[in-house]
């Protein structure tokens, strides 16, 4: 059997440490996020990929459109990765610098990732908040609407809009917007009935603030923990979802590129012999995806801790 | 006769914070057709006690020192033959009864199986015995009802569905862990009355594990204290009741409420429930004891006689008071 | 139950509706379409669709027509593209195909990543446990058009074992690329959702109590534990379908398998809306059926829904 010896200094030491716990949530929740390795690797990664989209451009000389014309047609023969020509990445089968095409092709879907989670938070937030708040028919009614919308092959109906209403970046990030906040919804409503019952919601209705400020400081303010950690996961499935999308070729437009649009290229190239064209573009989709399935892990994990 | 010996029982947990050590060198036994209640505050090792002897610790749970049962060891014993004592010979309920039964079985399946897997009988002959048991602890309608889900019941009919369940087969102990912690107060005296019926009808020895001292002094001849995973104090329920000799029970006894004294400040006991991956070195209540000298911080005192009572103590019993 | 079936139908049916006059009323509002006054459809096709919903009627009058020939005949009406086929006829030629590899995918990820959750889940923190873990962290940053490629590089130009697309009537080699690189991410979703479901029930009190009442381990795994881990897996099954759906344009694009993916993304390349809409419509009639399959499971298991 195990007795653990200490001395009265070490005891007084413990002591001391439990004064000053009064840490708030938010603190405590960083020290246990940055415990976490792989979250702090995936931040890490993601610093330098968002290092990469804005400011990869500056260090070379080709353009995202431009034509090397000496590598045409014999692209998989001179058209790999080289420092001596400045094509780091090499070139696609057109003679364009692939190295340029995927700092591009990374902010388009970084900017799309980040843009969808953004809308689908804002409108799934208040949406959600808002239905579980009120309640009763009105929750009904709303959370229905999320239901039917819910039942319905997004990707079908945003390809139909993109068709009718012509490709562009605008009515993508509309596209990915109408659907997108569902779950963002569901999310929040289930956490705003657990919120509401509280006795400080009592205390605010007993004082009579208006239901919207209730909402406004109150509810959302709690919710922040689920749908900070939702978001994190959210902005990978939009990257997912915006190259579905350019991957069939109805996403970005030339000469803009995407991940899903570059990864469609190499594919379709890759019997040919080159390699360089389906690698580096999927390095890079596949190394963001992974960094921000770990930092939403570690975020859960460090926003929540009753699931440990 | 001794039912259960337990022998210096340690119980340790190993968390990312480092080790929690929630039973440090437990003793006692239980005398067949006994009631013994285990006393203490949540966190005082109690329940972790009755878990280590079922075999039940969580996975990053270990258990040292020794468990005899009618005579042979079932410490360290492999789950299946564990298996063989569970329900058999030992049988436990425990507090919550809202969540302790399977939501999403009927009340007749998880009864049955009891009987058909450690009796080896037909599934007709388990039903019929099955009702006869739910007659027993007095639920109304039971051949009509025992087809139902759990949830069709109230917390003290699905305590004492608990209960049967558990005496299915005729076990020599019954653990029960805080049986009535979780229910109404009326509920909580048909529940303790149903236990002492059951121990009079089938003479079945209880461990009553428990925080509530109020229904200590009426169910149980023996009352164990513990505090920080070890025991304060131990003898009949009666002795110790009337004249504590450790200064946590007699704190215990002191913060119940009672009617018959007029108090205008329920009295509790100063500081927090111990940290049990930081005990102190000397005896764990020392932090809280108003009647703690230099050398309990120091030295950790070891149960003793005292009369009729086994105590943990530095101080005199006299000076307790 | 059958009054919770009828409540259920009562939703599914009229989102269906909705589904069916949101899709027409985008097609009135598309320009190039024939119903706008700007006529770039060959003038066959326009016969047909003239002779269909009379392009001079009102616009509620050419809806009725439209719904009523979905409703009562499942009938799309004539292609905006191909002179001489319908809808209909093109759905037939692909869905048959779609469904096999699709029934197939679900099988597998259902299959393989229920398996593997539970298997973690009860040797939790043993090798077993990291290996799927690892496999399903691993297998959810490769969605469908990332497989895809990886496999044929790998099974194809690799190693010459499997052919890189096309279908043959379905034979197996031809299926086993498009049901793995189909199932895959979402076999990572089932593993995780499953490890966890099943940890989280293994601790709870009523395992504890089935421990206690002497239970061999695989009969509290498989009696007591299974049902209960199973439900929000059932939950996610709904999603997971509406992703396979989805996914399964790819994985006909890429392998072109000639299921109606492939049609699907040409007719959204050319601008055939009615053959757009009949897929969209075919695929939401799908979806919402689905889902009412999985909510009259789900209450079949859980007894605490009151039907």
């Amino acid at each position: 059997m195990r007795v653990p010896v200490m001395n009265r200094a070490s005891i007084d030491a413990m002591t001391d440490e439990t004064a000053v716990a009064g840490r708030s949530l938010w603190a405590d929740a960083r020290i246990r996020f940055f415990r976490n390795k792989a979250a702090v690797a995936g931040l890490i990664v993601l610093a330098c990929v968002t290092i990469f989209a804005l400011f990869g451009q500056f260090l070379t000389p080709w353009s995202n459109e431009e034509v090397d014309w000496g590598m045409l047609g014999q692209v998989a023969e001179v058209g790999g990765p080289s420092l001596e020509n400045k094509h780091y990445f090499g070139v696609d089968e057109l003679g364009r610098d692939l190295y340029a095409r995927t700092v591009q092709g990374t902010r388009i879907s970084l900017m799309v990732g980040i843009v969808g989670a953004l809308i689908s938070v804002i409108v799934g937030t208040i949406w959600g908040a808002t239905a579980g708040y009120i309640g009763g028919r009105v929750d009904n009614i709303m959370m229905r609407i999320v239901d039917v919308m819910m039942a319905i092959p997004y990707m079908f109906v945003l390809i139909l809009l993109l068709v009718v209403f012509g490709r562009s970046i605008l009515m993508l990030f509309i596209g990915i917007g109408l659907i997108s906040w569902l779950d963002m919804a569901r999310i929040a409503r289930g956490q705003t009935l657990s919120i509401k019952n509280k006795e400080f919601i009592e205390a605010a209705i007993a004082i009579g603030v208006s239901t919207p400020t209730i909402i406004r400081r109150h509810i959302v303010p709690n919710l922040l923990g689920v749908v900070i950690v939702y978001s994190t996961l959210l902005v990978p499935s939009m990257i997912i979802f915006e190259s579905f999308i350019s991957f069939l070729g109805l996403g970005v437009q030339e000469p803009s590129t995407s991940w899903g649009a570059l990864i469609s290229d190499g594919a379709s190239q890759m019997r040919y012999g080159v390699p360089w064209q389906l690698g580096f573009p999927l390095f890079f989709f596949i190394i963001t995806l992974f960094a921000f399935f770990f930092v939403g892990d570690g975020l859960r994990d460090a926003l929540d801790p009753k699931d440990r | 006769m001794t039912l259960l010996d337990v022998k210096n029982l340690g119980v340790s947990f190993r968390t990312n914070d480092g080790d929690v050590n929630a039973v440090n060198g437990v003793s006692f036994s239980v005398k067949a057709g006994e009631t013994v209640a285990l006393v203490g505050e949540s966190g005082s090792g109690k329940s972790q006690t009755a878990f280590a002897i079922m075999g039940l610790l969580a996975r990053n749970g270990t258990s040292t020192g020794e468990i005899t049962f009618d005579g042979n060891r079932i410490d360290g014993l492999a789950q299946s033959d564990l298996n063989r004592i569970r329900a058999e010979e030992i049988a436990m309920i425990f507090q919550d009864p809202m969540t302790s039964l399977n939501p999403y079985m009927k009340i007749s399946d998880q009864m049955i199986e009891v009987l058909t897997l450690h009796k080896g009988m037909s599934k007709s002959e388990a039903l019929n015995e099955c009702v006869r048991m739910l007659d027993a602890v007095r639920i109304p309608e039971a051949r009509a009802r025992i087809t139902m889900y759990p949830h069709e019941f109230s917390g003290g009919m699905r305590q004492r569905i608990m209960i049967a369940m558990s005496l299915l087969c005729g076990p020599k102990l019954l653990i029960a862990d805080e049986p009535t912690t979780a229910l109404d107060v009326t509920v909580q005296a048909q529940i303790m009355d149903l236990l002492s019926d059951i121990r009079r009808d089938f003479g079945t020895a209880i461990i009553l594990i428990t925080h509530d001292l109020g229904i200590v002094a009426g169910a149980c001849e023996r009352t164990i204290v513990l505090y920080g995973g070890q025991i304060m104090e131990t003898g009949p329920t009666r002795d110790i009741f009337a004249r504590p000799s450790h200064p946590y029970t007699l704190g215990l006894l002191k913060a119940v409420p009672r009617l018959d004294v007029d108090h205008d400040i329920l009295p509790t006991i100063d500081g927090e429930p111990p940290n049990m991956s930081a005990l102190p070195q000397g005896c764990p209540f020392s932090p809280r004891c108003t009647f703690a000298v230099d050398r309990c911080a120091s030295d950790r005192p070891v149960l003793s006689q005292h009369g009729i009572i086994h105590r943990a103590c530095h101080r005199e019993a006299e000076a307790v008071k | 139950m059958t009054p919770f079936i009828i409540r259920r139908l009562a939703i599914a049916i009229p989102t269906l509706l909705i589904l069916i006059i949101f899709s027409f009323l985008l097609m009135e509002a598309a320009p190039g379409s024939p119903f706008s006054t700007e006529r770039g459809v060959p003038p066959q096709v326009l016969a047909n669709l003239e002779a269909r919903y009379g392009l001079d009627q009102p616009l509620w009058k050419r809806m009725g027509i439209y719904v009523w020939n979905i409703v009562t005949q499942f009938d799309f009406g004539p292609s905006f593209v191909f002179k001489d086929r319908t809808v209909n006829e093109v759905i037939a030629q692909g869905f048959p195909i779609t469904v096999t590899y699709g029934v197939w995918s679900f099988v597998v990820a259902v299959a393989i990543g229920g398996t593997l959750g539970i298997m973690a889940a009860v040797y939790h923190n043993t090798w077993l446990d990291y290996l799927a873990v690892g496999i399903s962290v691993g297998a959810q940053v490769l969605p469908n058009f990332v497989m895809a490629p990886i496999l044929v590089i790998v099974f194809t130009l690799w190693l010459g074992w499997l052919p890189g697309g096309g279908w043959q009537g379905g034979q197996w080699q031809y299926i086993i690329m498009p049901v793995i690189a189909l199932s895959t991410s979402f076999m990572a979703s089932i593993a995780r959702l499953t490890r966890s479901s099943m940890l989280e029930v293994l601790n709870s009190n009523y395992i504890r109590t089935a421990r206690a009442k002497g239970l061999p381990m695989r009969r509290v795994i498989f009696l007591h534990a299974l049902k209960p881990a199973l439900l929000p897996v059932i939950s996610y099954l709904g999603p997971a379908f509406v992703g396979m759906i989805t996914g399964s344009v790819v994985i006909d694009v890429f392998f072109s398998t000639g299921g109606i993916g492939q049609f699907f993304v040409n007719s959204a390349l050319s601008r055939d809306y009615s053959m757009i809409m009949g897929i969209t419509i075919l695929t939401g009639a799908l979806t919402i059926f689905f889902n009412l399959v999985v909510d009259i499971l789900y209450a079949w298991i859980d007894p605490k829904i009151r039907y």
